[in-house]
């Protein structure tokens, strides 16, 4: 069957606006290489390792930043795993009909408030109550632990830890509920009819089944946590420094891009920059490969 | 023994399910709190001033944020005309002509790009565009947004234009209609809806960035609409009043704040309304 020379056009410009697409994945994978390339012949593998940044001497070394994106991740998916997991539960076992639409609206409209306006809140708001109200408390009775030492300055770790998990759960949680959602209400009432309580049904029979798919949810929170910037770059403290207290300033690969890209001045600082950019981009590149390929298998996501 | 293990299982069950309970009010708990903080310090900023006066220095009252409002609209415009058509195509190639092995590939690339991290977008597009240009421009910013602009409108159209029933298609097809046609006339009207909450979501996303801006769009403190100059963006502006020392540059961080949040939020909704897209991607 022969096709019209128009349709024929059709399929050619839509594809190559699709192509678009693949030029445009090039172009920033090639960009980023190739700009890095001068801090990346100078320094070669020592740049991960090096905790030393001076812009001053032009040394630069992306170690307290690797720790600072780490740990503060970490710290936001302690807090937000077991609250996603009980909002998830919430959303598709325990609420009642006619509150559950409007408490899922009001979990994904957190997801939609801006990040700059999380860090508005966070600088102004949650810094000074955990300064006068919880750091104080957390040092006077767990003094014990490096985790608390040093005087409570209110931003720092703890303060970027926290309003990154404020901005995952709503991720983790949607996510969660859907796959939740996807096992079959069958299964469920097996499990009640031979006595298990509501809980044992949840712990023994829907996470098993929803298992894959409820990790590739967190490892989605976790890859978002990794790249968030604004919200963090205003209450982590911005300094480059490797401290085991969570009351210490610290900083992350986003936040030292956002800080400092537009004050760089010499070439090599720039071009440690955007390996730090290249860093960033490859761990959200496999944190989000292997979220989607977990969660895909449960057909939540197309 | 055995009424008292009932108890423990019975007593485990209602323990984690207030913990769920908790969790939820947790969650409401602190969306209302950062609503209501933005709305309370950002209330009190908003005056007509606000919207019209350009920024004044600190310690003078009245200035208003007029040419960071312009400004993301300039920019967030830009970003949208390179967008929605890369978008809107790639989503009908995706859909019509998507059989076959070069479209799973795009719409991995697609989610891909989707999951860059903001920040990269800029660093991205301060190399494409800022360097060859030697300034920063509206340009630049536009380009920063459209990179994250595109997978969604990419996706969202994608699935809104394979909604749209076979059997529209094939009687088109059967009265004689050419495929071009049927796409352009029938398919894609039938979604245009659709697709349009599907940009206007879009539009709300990249709207709210500020880490993509930061050195791309940069900053301005007078009213600019030219695309090769630095322009002012609302949150832009948040970010440098909100880091500054004095009580009236925070205030006034608030006051756009809340301007902000009321359309990201208007148009999310708005926008959950007419689809079913989940997760604000």
């Amino acid at each position: 069957m022969k096709r019209r020379i128009s349709d024929r056009l059709l399929k050619l410009i839509s594809i190559s606006f699709a192509s678009i697409i693949l030029i445009l994945i090039i172009g920033i994978v090639y960009e980023l290489i190739d700009g890095s390339m001068l801090s990346i012949n100078r320094f070669g593998w020592r740049f991960l390792v090096t905790s030393t940044w001076d812009p001053v001497k032009n040394v630069f070394g992306a170690m307290p930043f690797i720790f600072g994106t780490m740990v503060s991740s970490i710290i936001a998916l302690i807090i937000a795993l077991p609250i996603s997991m009980g909002i998830a539960i919430f959303l598709s076992e325990l609420a009642p009909q006619k509150i559950r639409p409007s408490v899922s609206l009001m979990i994904e409209m957190l997801a939609a408030i801006p990040s700059i306006i999380y860090g508005l809140w966070g600088l102004f708001v949650m810094a000074p109550f955990l300064q006068i109200h919880v750091e104080p408390l957390l040092g006077k009775y767990l003094w014990f632990l490096p985790l608390f030492k040093g005087a409570p300055l209110g931003i720092g770790m703890l303060a970027g830890g926290l309003i990154l998990s404020i901005m995952i759960i709503p991720t983790i949680a949607s996510i969660t509920r859907d796959i939740l959602n996807t096992v079959p209400t069958l299964y469920k009432e097996a499990g009640l009819a031979l006595g298990m309580t509501r809980w044992e049904v949840m712990s023994k029979i829907v996470f098993p089944h929803a298992r894959s798919g409820v990790i590739g949810a967190i490892i989605l929170g976790f890859g978002r946590a990794l790249g968030e910037t604004m919200a963090i770059t205003m209450v982590i403290g911005n300094a480059p420094m490797i401290s085991a207290s969570l009351f210490s300033p610290s900083y992350t690969l986003a936040s030292v891009i956002a800080n400092e890209f537009s004050e760089a001045v010499s070439q090599l600082y720039i071009s440690s920059l955007i390996e730090l950019a290249l860093l960033l981009f490859i761990i959200s590149m496999i944190f989000n490969a292997l979220a989607r390929l977990l969660v895909r298998r449960e057909k939540v996501l197309q | 023994m055995k009424s008292l293990r009932y108890f423990k299982r019975r007593t485990i069950n209602n323990t984690i399910f207030f913990l769920s309970y908790a969790s939820a009010v947790i969650g409401v708990a602190i969306l209302l709190l950062i609503l209501l903080y933005t709305v309370i310090k950002g209330a009190s900023a908003i005056n007509l001033d606000f919207f019209i006066k350009l920024p004044r220095p600190t310690g003078v009252p009245g200035g208003g944020i007029a040419n960071a409002l312009v400004g993301t609209f300039m920019v967030v415009g830009i970003a949208s005309a390179i967008a929605i058509p890369v978008g809107v195509m790639a989503g009908i190639y995706l859909s019509e002509f998507g059989n076959n092995k070069f479209a799973p590939f795009i719409r991995y690339l697609a989610d891909v790009l989707n999951s860059i991290p903001s920040i990269v977008t800029g660093v991205v597009a301060y190399v494409f565009v800022v360097l060859p240009m030697h300034r920063f421009s509206a340009l630049a910013g536009g380009v920063a947004l459209s990179i994250m602009m595109i997978p969604i409108i990419t996706r969202t159209s994608e699935e809104l234009i394979r909604m749209v029933p076979d059997t529209i298609r094939e009687a088109a097809l059967a009265l004689g209609t050419p495929q071009w046609k049927v796409i352009i006339f029938i398919v894609l009207r039938t979604a245009a809806a659709g697709i349009a909450t599907g940009v206007m979501l879009a539009v709300a996303r990249v709207g709210g960035e500020t880490a993509p801006l930061l050195f791309t769009a940069f900053n301005n403190s007078f009213m600019s609409v030219r695309p090769d100059q630095p322009i002012s963006t609302m949150t832009v502006l948040i970010y440098n009043y909100a880091s500054s020392p004095y009580a009236d540059w925070n205030a006034m961080a608030w006051g756009a704040a809340f301007v902000l949040i009321v359309i990201v939020l208007i148009a999310n909704i708005v926008s959950k309304i007419f689809t079913k897209t989940k997760y604000a991607l």
